[in-house]
């Protein structure tokens, strides 16, 4: 089974990255871009085929490791 | 001083950090390396360093899989029996990424990878690693890094303010850190971490001795407890 975990800066987390590619798009002339947030995916193959017991198992993965939850928030997605 | 300093495949700042601990080491007993796939740490020890560097090529985020590399079990396990933990540049990202301290080290807000000279404040001269210091004295130290940035929530920013544990502030701040921070401490104030270098400032040919004295501070409450 494929899930796929986003993760993200927590609102309010200041990300100079997403920052300087707004400030990037704007100099390609892409107007009206108010906030660029960047974050990461990360795909995952499983043996488990439960969706149940896959989304838990992954979630625990990203409480121990794939996601810094001091920062970031994570979503997974059953492929 | 008995100290230990682990390596992890990317370390890069270990010898220096060996070189700096051996100046208050004995001759018999010198800083021993330790290779992080070993569970366990030698006997005996006073203090663990996690040196800087480039852990696992910062893969995910800086210092998170050297975090849950076997070894760490055992230097969390020191941690909570009282024993000294320093963590400096990669090092600190390890402890925070660990959970030894809180917080997070992100990208610099500038983006930029810092290397330079800078000045300190030494915002507290009462812990084990800082007693050689006064409070408020400016120090120099080398910084080298991408990833200083000293994030953490309200609550938790208050509670080190106001339990002490701000250890080390930057005078002009170099990575977007909050409140300046640029080194914290544990609860029992026995964990370090900091993004500056003490280690590469600690002989007159380097420039200076400002951060041996981070050292002689260790070795000395080890000496008088």
């Amino acid at each position: 089974m494929k899930v796929r975990v986003n993760v993200t800066l927590k609102p309010g987390v200041l990300d100079p990255q997403g920052a300087a590619v707004r400030h990037s798009l704007g100099a390609l002339g892409f107007d009206g871009v108010n906030k660029v947030r960047q974050g990461k995916v990360i795909e995952l193959d499983l043996n488990q085929n439960d969706p149940e017991k896959a989304k838990s198992q992954v979630e625990n993965m990203c409480e121990k490791l794939l996601a810094n939850t001091v920062i970031e928030n994570y979503s997974v997605e059953i492929l | 001083m008995r100290a230990a300093v682990i390596q992890f495949p990317g370390s890069n700042c270990d010898r220096d950090m060996a070189v700096a601990l051996n100046k208050f080491c004995s001759e018999k007993k010198p800083a021993q390396m330790v290779w992080h796939k070993e569970s366990g740490l030698p006997k005996n020890l006073d203090l663990v360093a996690i040196p800087g560097g480039f852990s696992f090529g910062d893969y995910l985020r800086c210092g998170a899989i050297a975090a849950r590399s076997p070894i760490m079990h055992a230097v969390i396990d020191f941690a909570k029996k009282g024993g000294f933990v320093l963590g400096v540049c990669n090092g600190f990202q390890v402890l925070t990424e660990s959970g030894l301290l809180p917080g997070a080290l992100m990208r610099n807000s500038n983006l930029k990878f810092v290397c330079k000279n800078i000045k300190l404040n030494v915002e507290t001269s009462s812990s084990n690693f800082t007693s050689c210091y006064s409070k408020n004295e400016i120090i120099d130290t080398p910084i080298a890094h991408h990833d200083g940035n000293y994030n953490a929530d309200q609550n938790t920013l208050d509670e080190l303010k106001n339990e002490d544990r701000i250890a080390f502030s930057y005078v002009n701040n170099p990575n977007g850190s909050m409140n300046n921070i640029a080194g914290i401490l544990s609860n029992n104030r026995r964990v370090l971490g900091m993004m500056p270098h003490p280690e590469r400032l600690n002989d007159p040919m380097l420039g200076g001795l400002d951060g041996n004295r981070l050292f002689q501070s260790l070795s000395e409450s080890l000496v008088t407890s």
